[in-house]
C-alpha cells in the first residue's frame, strides 16, 4: 500500500467536483438561469476530467510496482473488528475508468446541454446527471466493497431517477420501477456477496481481500463468492437472464442512455468482475459461468436488434450484446481484453447514442427507423460521426472496435475452443448488420418521413462538436491496444498487468502470430459480410422487400425476435401477475379486512370507552364514597365465599 | 365482663353509623364527624382484638390514629373553612368542579 502524495492526493477531488456541482445544482439550481447550470454542471465534470488525465500522466511516470494507491478520507464506522472507511484506490484499472468516465461524461454533459435546452427541468436533470457521475467516479475509485457498494447503489439510483425524469409519462415511470427493482435483484446477491468476503477475510478491503484470496479461500467458498458477486453485475450490466431492464430504460433521454445505459454504470458490472478477479480465478466454475451468460446474452441480444424498429432500442440491445462480449472476455481469462473493450466500447456506443439523439431531435421525436431515411444531406455531421460509430461498433479494422474485439476473439479462441469464437465471429456480423441496418435506414435511402415533419431541426454545434470528438476517440482509441500480431505493443494489457495477476489454469498468448491473424480476416470478413447484407437489403434500389418477404416466410422466428425472445412476456406471467396477485390478496383480504377492522376495532373500543368511563368521574365526594363501599362490600364478599 | 366480640360489635355499629352517615348527609362537617366516626369504630376494633390477643400493637396503632385523625381533622376543618370563605355553603353535593 502507498500512500497518496503530491497530485494524488487530490484524488478526492475527482469524486467531488462532481458532487459539488450536483449539490449547487440541487439547492440553487432554480434560481440561477439555465446558463449558469450548464457552466456548472459541464464545469464540474470538465474540471474533474482535466484532474483525470493529469493524475494519469503522474500515474505513468510511476514505477510499475508503485501505482497501487490508496487514499483515506475518514474512518466511517468502526465496530470491533469491523470498520468501513471511506477510502479511494487508484490503481491501473481504476485509474483508466476514471478518465473514460469523467472524459465522455464531459462530452456527453455537453450536449445535454443543447439537447435538454428547451427541457424546464433543465436543472433538475444537470443535478441527477452530475450526481451520477459522483457515484459512477466513487464506484470505480473505491478501495473496498462497502464504498464501492454505496457507487454502486448510487448509480442505480440516479439511473432511476433519470430513466424517470419525464415522470408524467405512464412509460417512463414504470421503466424507472422496472429498472430499478431488477438491477436490485442483482444487487442483492452482490450484498449477500460482500458479506461473505467479510465472513471469509474479516475485512473489506480490496488491497487485503485479493492478495490473499487464493490462501484464504477453498475453491467452493470462492465459486459462491465469484458467482454472487457475479449476480450483482448481471443484473447491473443487463445480462440474461435479467437484461430486460436496459431496453426499457430507453425511455430516459437521449444523452442519459448514452451516458448511463451504454458507456458507464451498465460496463459497473464488467468492472467489478474484472476487480474482483483474483477472486474469479480460483474458480473454474464461476469463470465459465461468466463466459455462457456473457456468450448467451451476446447472442440473444444480437438476434433481436436485428428485427426491432426502434432506434434506441436497437442501440440498447447492442450494449446488451457488447457487454456479453466484455463478460465472455472476462470468462474466458482475458480481463484486460474486456476491460479495452469495455472503453472503446464507451466511445463508439455514446457517439451512437448522441448520433440517434440528434437524429430523434432533427425528426421531432422521431424514434421508428421505418419512418426516417435520407437524412445524410440534412444533418451531415451527425452523419459523418454515426458512421465513424457505426464502423468502430462493426469491428471494421482500424477502428477501435475492431482491436478489442478481437482481443476477446483471439482469447475465446485459445481459451474457450473453436465453438465459441465461430458462435462470436457469427454475432460479430450480425453486430454489423443490426448497426447498418439502422444506419442505412436513417441516413440513406429514400425519404420515409412522418408527413408533419416540415423541416428538419439542425442540432446546435454544442451538440456536434462532443459528437466529433467522441467520433475522433472512437476512431483511434483502438491505438491503445494494438495487438502484437500487427507490430503494436499491446500497451493497455501491460499497464492493466499488475491488477490481473496471471492465470493458472490459462495460458494466453500462446497462439501464434500467424492464426491470429488468421482470426481477424475471418472476424473482419464477418463483420464486412454484415454490412455487405445491409446494404444489399435496405439501399440497393428494389431489395427493400426481401426482409418482408423473409419475415413472412420465418414468421414464428420474426415473432419470437421482435418479442425479444418473450423474456418480458414469462416475467409479467411467472413474476409480475403473481406478484401482483399475491399483492392485491395481502391488500384486500389481509390488510384492508383483518389488520385494518382490528386496529379500527380496538381504536373504536377506546373511543366507545372513552366517552363512558369518565361520566364515573362526577365530582360527588358521596358518590366516590359509595363506590368505595361498594368495592370494601365485594372484596369482603370475596373473601368470605 | 363482656366479651370481646361485643366491643368488636360497638365498634361495627359505629363505623356502620359513620358510613351510612357519610353517604347520606351533605353538610360537610357533619361527613367529618361521620369519617372520625369511622376511625374511633376501627380504632374500637383494634383494641378488642388486643384484648382477646393479649398484643399491645393494636393500642399503639390505636394511639397513632388517633394523633393522625386529630391533625387530620384540622387541616380538614381549615380547608372547609376556606371553602365557605370562597363559596358560603357547606354542601358537599355543590363542591363539585374536580371532575371530568
Amino acid at each position: 500500500m502507498v500512500e497518496a502524495t503530491g497530485l494524488f492526493s487530490k484524488l478526492w477531488l475527482v469524486p467531488a467536483l462532481p458532487l459539488a456541482g450536483a449539490l449547487f445544482n440541487c439547492l440553487l439550481g432554480r434560481q440561477v438561469s439555465n446558463f449558469v447550470v450548464s457552466i456548472v454542471a459541464c464545469g464540474s465534470i470538465g474540471l474533474a476530467a482535466v484532474l483525470s488525465l493529469l493524475l494519469f500522466n503522474s500515474f505513468l511516470k510511476l514505477p510499475v510496482e508503485q501505482r497501487h494507491i490508496e487514499l483515506c478520507m475518514y474512518n466511517w464506522i468502526p465496530s470491533g473488528d469491523f470498520v468501513a472507511p471511506i477510502d479511494l484506490l487508484l490503481d491501473p484499472l481504476s485509474m483508466v475508468m476514471i478518465t473514460m468516465v469523467s472524459g465522455v461524461s464531459f462530452l456527453i454533459h455537453v450536449y445535454s446541454v443543447g439537447y435538454m435546452s428547451r427541457d424546464e427541468s433543465f436543472a433538475r436533470y444537470f443535478f441527477y446527471l452530475n450526481l451520477f457521475v459522483f457515484f459512477m467516479l466513487l464506484l470505480v475509485l473505491a478501495g473496498n466493497f462497502k464504498v464501492l457498494y454505496i457507487g454502486w447503489e448510487g448509480v442505480g439510483t440516479c439511473s432511476y431517477l433519470l430513466i424517470s425524469f419525464l415522470y408524467h409519462k405512464h412509460s417512463a415511470a414504470r421503466a424507472g420501477l422496472k429498472a430499478f427493482v431488477v438491477t436490485r435483484f442483482g444487487d442483492f446477491f452482490f450484498a449477500l456477496g460482500i458479506m461473505l468476503v467479510f465472513v471469509q477475510f474479516k475485512s473489506i478491503y480490496f488491497g487485503e481481500v485479493l492478495p490473499r484470496a487464493h490462501e484464504v479461500l477453498t475453491p467452493v467458498m470462492a465459486t459462491w463468492i465469484a458467482l454472487l458477486i457475479f449476480g450483482g453485475a448481471v443484473g447491473k450490466s443487463a445480462q440474461v437472464p435479467l437484461h430486460t431492464w436496459l431496453p426499457d430504460a430507453m425511455e430516459a433521454p437521449t444523452p442519459v442512455s448514452a451516458l448511463i445505459h451504454a458507456a458507464t454504470m451498465v460496463t459497473a458490472g464488467v468492472y467489478l468482475v474484472a476487480r474482483c478477479y483474483p477472486i474469479f480465478q480460483l474458480s473454474p466454475t464461476a469463470m465459465s459461468t461468466v463466459a455462457v451468460i456473457g456468450l448467451l446474452t451476446a447472442v440473444i441480444s444480437a438476434t433481436i436488434a436485428l428485427v426491432n424498429n426502434d432506434i434506441k432500442r436497437i442501440l440498447a440491445y447492442s450494449t446488451v450484446s457488447q457487454l456479453g462480449h466484455m463478460f465472455i472476455g472476462l470468462g474466458v481469462g482475458a480481463p484486460a481484453a474486456a476491460i479495452f473493450h469495455l472503453l472503446t466500447h464507451a466511445f463508439a456506443k455514446a457517439l451512437l447514442f448522441l448520433g440517434a439523439g440528434a437524429v430523434i431531435h432533427a425528426l421531432h421525436e422521431e424514434m421508428d427507423i421505418r419512418r426516417m431515411g435520407a437524412l445524410k444531406g440534412h444533418i451531415p455531421a451527425t452523419f459523418w460521426t454515426f458512421l465513424v460509430g457505426a464502423l468502430a461498433m462493426a469491428g471494421i479494422p482500424g477502428l477501435a472496435g475492431f482491436f478489442s474485439k478481437d482481443a476477446i476473439l483471439e482469447a475465446s479462441f485459445t481459451n474457450g475452443g473453436v465453438l465459441l469464437w465461430l458462435i462470436m465471429v457469427v454475432t460479430a456480423g450480425l453486430t454489423a448488420f443490426y448497426c447498418f441496418r439502422l444506419f442505412f435506414n436513417a441516413f440513406l435511402g429514400e425519404k420515409r418521413w412522418d408527413p408533419h415533419v416540415e423541416e428538419v431541426h439542425h442540432p446546435a454545434p454544442v451538440m456536434t462538436i462532443p459528437l466529433m470528438l467522441l467520433a475522433v476517440l472512437a476512431a483511434v482509441g483502438g491505438y491503445m491496444g494494438v495487438p502484437h500480431a500487427l507490430g503494436g505493443a499491446d500497451r493497455i494489457s501491460s499497464f492493466l498487468a499488475p491488477v490481473f495477476p496471471p492465470a493458472h489454469h490459462t495460458d494466453g498468448g500462446s497462439s501464434s502470430k500467424s492464426l491470429e491473424i488468421i482470426l481477424m480476416v475471418v472476424s473482419s470478413l464477418s463483420a464486412l459480410g454484415g454490412i455487405s447484407l445491409a446494404y444489399f437489403f435496405y439501399v440497393m434500389p428494389g431489395n427493400r422487400e426481401i426482409p418482408e418477404r423473409l419475415r413472412q416466410t420465418f414468421g414464428g422466428i420474426y415473432d419470437a425476435l421482435s418479442n425479444g425472445w418473450y423474456f418480458d412476456k414469462v416475467y409479467q406471467v411467472v413474476f409480475v401477475d403473481r406478484f401482483m396477485g399475491a399483492a392485491n390478496f395481502f391488500w384486500q383480504a389481509v390488510d384492508t379486512s383483518v389488520l385494518d377492522m382490528t386496529v379500527r376495532g380496538l381504536a373504536g373500543l377506546v373511543l366507545g370507552g372513552g366517552a363512558v368511563v369518565p361520566r364515573l368521574q362526577t365530582g360527588l365526594v358521596r358518590w366516590y364514597a359509595l363506590f368505595m363501599v361498594a368495592g370494601a362490600v365485594v372484596i369482603m364478599g370475596y373473601l368470605f365465599l | 365482663m363482656l366479651a370481646a366480640n361485643q366491643y368488636l360489635m360497638v365498634g361495627v355499629i359505629l363505623f356502620g353509623i359513620g358510613v351510612i352517615g357519610f353517604l347520606t348527609r351533605r353538610n360537610v362537617i357533619v361527613l367529618l364527624m361521620c369519617i372520625e366516626l369511622m376511625i374511633n369504630g376501627a380504632g374500637l376494633a383494634f383494641v378488642s382484638f388486643c384484648r382477646q390477643t393479649g398484643s399491645l400493637d393494636g393500642q399503639v396503632f390505636v394511639l397513632f390514629a388517633m394523633v393522625i385523625a386529630a391533625v387530620e381533622i384540622a387541616v380538614a376543618l381549615s380547608i372547609v373553612l376556606l371553602v365557605f370563605r370562597n363559596r358560603a355553603t357547606l354542601d358537599v353535593d355543590e363542591m363539585e368542579v374536580l371532575k371530568w
